[in-house]
């Protein structure tokens, strides 16, 4: 059985691999990688757990073989932050109560991230239809409108803020 | 879930690309987004033994109007397309029909080439390619043709490209002035496949009258339909409520759906209808610039 | 009865009441829970399940030769296997017996046949491609009436002669007598045909598990989706024979349960035979497809109801006569004196002098279905029926469907209220529901701009439902599953530097107990709860409970948890009283802290007591401060509510939108508003799907049509209305917190809500009833039946 070897930038890091054609992104992500935050939910490719962004794009990683990603950047729930803090999005969800279990909020933030990253102040009705790919059972998407909105506002206003400039006079 | 096992290669552009196709003739499978290829791998429904993936093959990317048509390259995602401001500015059908396939992830990946080389029956592109007398550009290591895309949809999954050949381009005729278009799409829930679908482009002449029809009707039959019979009775006449529903009509009895979970036969014919007369009414209003 | 509920702890604290921000979250929003696709043990082997295509049919042959030569394929299993082990049939928990894989004849489309055990998870799927299996179908039974005939394929011939036929059990409740005369003396009977179809949970997050059976040590460490650890230690120790104390059962983050998670699957028991034969770990996890069809389903109910009435609309009586389609064996989890459930608060929210209810079961060929779905034991499908019934009535009677409840409710000075078929309902104030539901919603401009819509053809309905719920399983008296009876747990330590541990029987799935729990006990304790750990689903350090579902945590476990912590303020007393010098009964508690009555500065917090119980005892106490409760509940919870719904109809696609959705909810006093409303929302989503999307439908040869999340159509945030919620509180008299639990309301109370709306929309053209769900199609054709044309 013959394998492929891929470079996929992973969250920032170079990750390289001998895999299987047939290996689904989302196995490579989750068995290869132990990137275990991004979640299978179906087999169908309608459920959007396993959202992930490829070369900034939100992408289902069930719906990919990992040698497509090869050559590119794949940011997952791990990586959105870039650091030790929150994202927006994460901050969000937490302050608006937008997820129970847990298991669709990965792919939620991730889909919402690629959303706000292209449309910065949507509507309710936008943000519905920006999360149509995405399938959550606990909480009947309210706050987790309300999670996304709370984050658009907070985006905003930090890229309207003004520079900090470094050695001003005091 | 699991693929079955395939070779893969990646073919660094197109000439390779045909190369490979020729060699492994009938083995192959093509790789654009891979939203229409990888369920049916994962559901086992698949089982090629090699897949040549078109990710090198730029020269499939373009959105560009050339002469009397709009140029979309087969690699064009869904997104693109519903994005393009050329698309937008001169053909609103492919803008509704675009915005209406799968959801905001398959629209980032999903292919216009894909989907219409795919042929799922359920499919909406085809509708629209049928209801504007679109044009598919194929390729082989042979050189290049032009098929009518009145002609390349054959049946459920079956077109007319062979198996040496990659679909490059769709080709929209330019619209002329007087022209307005519209996808109407009836689903049970946003994403799905259409319970029924019309795309319905018209030209209306000086006299206000319809000088030309054009009608395709998505998963009403065992592929994509086009009611030649509601085109004629509509051409020529007067864009009124009447001659939609006199259309529509003749669009339902051509129709021959099959009963599933969307709805028994009598419903989806009545569908057909229905859609045919929403997206005709559309039409016309973009046709006058009231929409 | 009140509106607000105003907290009495800080929000350091944050007790009851307040909107405490959850502390699971934070793993959850980086991607870092721990669901168990997410759990790898060293030398794990991979196993997925071959199934069959058919619904019924005699298996000849299974052929595994290719499978065993599949390369990283290292066993195969089947059900002569486990017959040499007596493993292939197993107890349900509703004392019926299922096949853990047959060994003849297969019963249901997508039944497990045998399993593969390989090195990877792609190696088995590789193998279970390579098992070919030889059936010969046999005639198939789906319909359950059909199921009865006496020319009937016999389903379950198992169960020995003298019961060659479908019946599984009938169940009856209430006065038969009284109800027929009742009836009989009324001025009208109204009678009303239900069909509840079959739907299926659909957690985002589909069933798992790891079973490792070390051979050294013997022991059982079973990680697995389970919403009822306990039972399943217990369980798994009756059918494999291996002691209790050498199994462990674990659970990790549970992508949702909604009841899905609580039969013990057959999957689940080949898996733990799989690592007993390897002697490794063994991971199975099902795919989607596998869910949909073999599992965690819901309904499939067929009602026949008749309410009698006066003239002036007041209701004298209820029969209700009801065929329950279990599929091939009954393993609904249901408490065991109530093979049907709660079924029997079907008498609703109304003053019933008579009621009776007969339920029969009946096996088919299909999935063993029953009580999943957020249903809180069948109160989903009683409540579907009564308050359709009520609707029915008032129409006929041409009375405005408010008016009619608002006759017939049961008013607050009757609580307690005994029902017709023996309940006794705690508190409720259904009236102040109802009005405050109408005053938000604009009820009457609503029936205003109805009747101007109905004058141009245009097709608006507005419906009710007043539902009270019947959840809190149970008073040992009345409730057990499989003997075993529902009391629930929970046990509390407090460390010397004053924070603070509890562990609970009962099992999160995504409802925020990390939270809720600590919010308890901070209520109780003053011990702020973000110093409190709640920790859930080790049945090694856990107490033994019952788990969660049927909206029993808050009235069982958080009962026990009130317990435990007052017996804990009890001993802080005297070690206060103690400290302090001064009597156990001069001293007054106010959050957090044990003072001298009168002398406010003199006192000892908490923490102070906390510590100086492992340092500065009084003579002859025992060190530490802790305790443990196991809760017999005295009764149930009766949450309640008023929910109304305005739906618009296409007339030319037959599609229902819903325009507007508010819900009034009553679950008592509350431990944390914002958990409580995202439970509503969430339960009417899921109330919302089968009123309108969502049916497990099966055609005459046992075909599953709707096995994948193409057919099986679950909201999105478009289908979703922006729910708009509000609450009264009516305290439960009988429960330490005056909770009554509220995860399943919304899911109750919900979809009648919808209907009636509907039909309401319906009811000039002469429509009286349309069952779940509404597709388009089904409304469509209602309409052209009724000659509307767009």
């Amino acid at each position: 059985m013959s394998t492929q070897h891929i470079s996929v930038t992973v969250n920032g890091q170079v990750r390289e691999a001998d895999v299987e054609p047939r290996l689904l992104l989302v196995h490579f992500l989750r068995d290869v990688l132990g990137l275990t935050g991004t979640h299978v939910g179906c087999d169908t490719s309608n459920c959007g757990a396993c959202t992930v962004h490829v070369d900034g794009d939100s992408a289902k990683s069930c719906t990919m073989l990992a040698v497509q990603a090869d050559g590119r950047r794949v940011t997952t729930i791990e990586g959105l932050s870039g650091g030790p803090g929150l994202h927006p999005l994460q901050q969000g969800f937490w302050d608006q109560h937008g997820l129970q279990c847990g298991f669709c909020t990965p792919g939620m933030i991730m889909q919402a991230a690629w959303l706000l990253g292209r449309d910065p102040d949507p509507s309710e009705q936008e943000i519905r239809e920006g999360i149509a790919g995405n399938l959550c059972r606990c909480t009947g998407y309210v706050n987790i409108v309300k999670a996304i909105q709370q984050a658009a506002g907070e985006l905003q206003a930090a890229s309207e803020a003004p520079a900090e400039t470094a050695g001003a006079a005091s | 879930m699991i693929p079955p096992q395939f070779d893969y290669v990646r073919p660094a552009g197109l000439d390779e690309a045909l190369r490979i196709l020729t060699e492994r003739e009938g083995e192959a499978k093509l790789l654009a987004g891979g939203y229409s290829l990888l369920p049916l791998l994962k559901l086992r429904l698949a089982q090629p033994a090699l897949l040549v993936d078109l990710r090198d093959v730029g020269e499939l990317d373009a959105i560009v109007e050339q002469g009397d048509e709009l140029a979309i390259g087969g690699r064009a995602t869904h997104r693109r397309i519903l994005e393009d401001p050329t698309v937008r500015a001169g053909y609103p059908m492919l803008v509704d029909a675009a915005g209406l396939i799968g959801d905001p992830q398959v629209r980032n990946w999903g292919t216009i080439g894909g989907s219409v080389a795919h042929a799922d029956p359920a499919a909406d592109w085809p509708s629209v390619l049928c209801a504007l007398r679109a044009t598919i550009v194929v390729r082989s290591a042979a050189g290049g043709r032009r098929i009518a895309a009145r002609e390349f949809f054959l049946d459920p999954f079956v077109t007319a490209i062979e198996p040496t050949e990659i679909l490059t381009e769709v080709r929209f005729p330019r619209p002329l002035a007087g022209s307005g278009g519209a996808y109407e799409k009836l689903e049970r829930k946003a994403g799905d496949f259409a319970t029924a679908g019309a795309a319905a482009q018209v030209r209306l002449g000086d006299d206000g009258r319809l000088a030309e029809v054009g009608i395709a009707l998505t998963n009403v039959a065992d592929h994509v339909l086009v009611p030649e019979a509601a085109e004629r009775a509509l051409t020529g006449a007067q864009p009124t409520e009447e001659q939609f529903r006199v259309a529509a009509g003749e669009a339902a009895a051509a129709s021959r759906p099959v009963a599933d979970s969307r709805g028994p036969a009598e419903y989806k014919r009545a569908m057909a209808a229905e859609m045919t007369v929403r997206a005709l009414r559309r039409a016309v209003a973009r046709a006058r610039g009231d929409a | 009865m009140s509106d607000a509920q105003t907290p009495t702890t800080t929000p350091e604290v944050s007790g009851m009441g307040h909107s405490m921000k959850r502390k699971e979250d934070p793993r959850f929003i980086r991607g870092q829970g721990e669901y168990i696709d997410d759990v790898v043990l060293p030398n794990m082997l991979w196993m997925d399940i071959v199934r069959s295509p058919y619904a019924h049919a005699k298996i000849n042959s299974i052929d595994a030769s290719e499978a065993l030569a599949t390369p990283g394929v290292v066993a195969v299993i089947t059900g002569k296997d486990l017959e040499a082990a007596g493993l292939h049939w197993m107890p349900t928990l509703a004392g019926d017996k299922q096949m853990v894989l047959p060994t003849d004849t297969v019963m249901y489309q997508a039944q497990e046949v045998a399993a593969v055990i390989a090195e990877s998870r792609y190696a088995a799927a590789d193998g279970a491609a390579a098992m070919y299996v030889d059936y010969d179908p046999l005639p198939v039974v789906v319909d359950p009436f059909k199921a009865l005939e006496p020319d009937a394929p016999v389903l379950r011939p198992d169960r020995g002669p003298e019961k060659a036929n479908n019946h599984i059990w009938h169940w009856e409740s209430g006065d038969k007598a009284a109800t027929d005369a009742a009836l009989a003396a009324s001025d009208r009977v109204i009678p009303l045909d239900v069909y509840i179809p079959r739907i299926h949970v659909a957690s985002i997050e589909t069933c798992g598990c790891i079973a490792d059976w070390d051979p050294v040590r013997e022991h059982l460490d079973f990680h697995v989706t389970s919403q009822a650890p306990h039972v399943y230690r217990t369980v798994i120790s009756l059918v494999s024979g291996i002691p209790e104390t050498k199994i462990r059962v674990k659970t990790h983050d549970i992508g949702g349960g909604f009841g899905g998670k609580v039969p013990v699957y057959p999957g689940y028991v080949i898996a733990i035979v799989a690592s007993l034969t390897t002697g490794r770990p063994v991971k199975w996890i099902e795919d989607r497809s596998e869910n949909l069809q073999a599992d965690s389903f819901a309904r499939d109910y067929h009602i026949h109801a008749e309410l009698g009435v006066t003239d002036d609309g007041k209701v004298t009586g209820l029969k209700v006569k009801t065929v329950a389609d279990h599929g091939y064996t009954d393993a609904a989890a249901d408490p065991s004196k109530f093979p049907a459930g709660l079924f029997n608060v079907i008498t609703g929210s109304y003053d019933m002098p008579q009621a009776f209810v007969e339920v029969d079961g009946v096996y088919t060929n299909k999935p063993p279905g029953g009580v999943a779905y957020r249903c809180s034991f069948r109160v989903t499908e009683a409540v579907h029926t009564i308050e359709r019934l009520v609707d029915v009535a008032a129409g006929e009677l041409g009375m405005d469907p408010a008016e009619f409840r608002f006759k017939n409710f049961i008013q607050p000075e009757q609580f307690p209220y005994h029902t017709a078929t023996g309940w006794d309902y705690d508190s409720g104030d259904y009236p102040a529901a109802l009005r405050k539901a109408m005053d938000i919603i604009g009820y009457a401009d609503l029936r205003r701009e109805q009747a101007e819509k109905r004058a141009r053809g245009e097709l608006m309905g507005i419906g009710i439902s007043s539902f009270t719920e019947i959840v809190g399983a149970g008073p040992s008296h009345t409730f057990d599953i499989i003997g075993i009876k529902m009391f629930d747990s929970c046990e509390i330590r407090v460390h010397p530097t004053g924070s603070a541990i509890a562990r609970l029987g009962v099992q999160s799935q995504g409802q925020g107990h990390e939270t809720t729990y600590a919010q308890i006990i901070a209520e109780e304790l003053g011990i702020p709860a973000k110093d409190i750990t709640i920790e859930e689903g080790d049945t090694d350090t856990a107490p033994y409970g019952l788990g969660t579902y049927a909206s029993r945590s808050t009235p069982v476990a958080g009962a026990a948890t009130a317990i435990a912590a007052r017996k804990i303020r009890e001993k802080a007393r005297l070690i206060a009283a103690h400290l302090l010098e001064a009597s156990p009964d001069d001293l007054e508690w106010t959050n957090g802290k044990w003072s001298v009555k009168g002398s406010p500065d003199r006192f000892k917090t908490i923490q102070e007591i906390a510590f100086a119980a492992y340092t500065n005892l009084p003579q002859g106490m025992e060190a530490g401060l802790e305790a443990t409760d196991y809760y017999d509940p005295p009764n149930l919870t009766f949450p309640f509510g008023s929910y109304i719904c305005v739906v618009d109809i296409d007339k030319g696609t037959g599609q229902v939108k819903v325009r507007r959705f508010v819900a009034v909810d009553d679950c008592g006093n509350i431990i944390n508003p914002m958990i409580v409303d995202g439970q509503i929302h969430g339960g009417l989503t899921m109330g919302l799907a089968p009123a309108l999307y969502e049916e497990i439908n099966y055609d005459d040869q046992g075909n599953n049509l709707a096995g994948t999340f193409m057919d099986y159509l679950l909201p999105t945030a478009i289908e979703t209305p922006s729910w708009e919620t509000d609450k009264t509180i009516t305290p439960s008299p009988h429960h330490p917190l005056g909770a009554k639990g509220v995860g399943e309301s919304a899911t109750v109370g919900a979809p009648p809500a919808i209907a009636n709306a509907v039909v309401d929309a319906l009811w000039h053209l002469g429509v009286r009833h349309v069952d779940i769900p509404m597709t388009p199609q089904k409304v469509w054709a209602i309409l052209q039946e009724k000659g509307v044309t767009t």
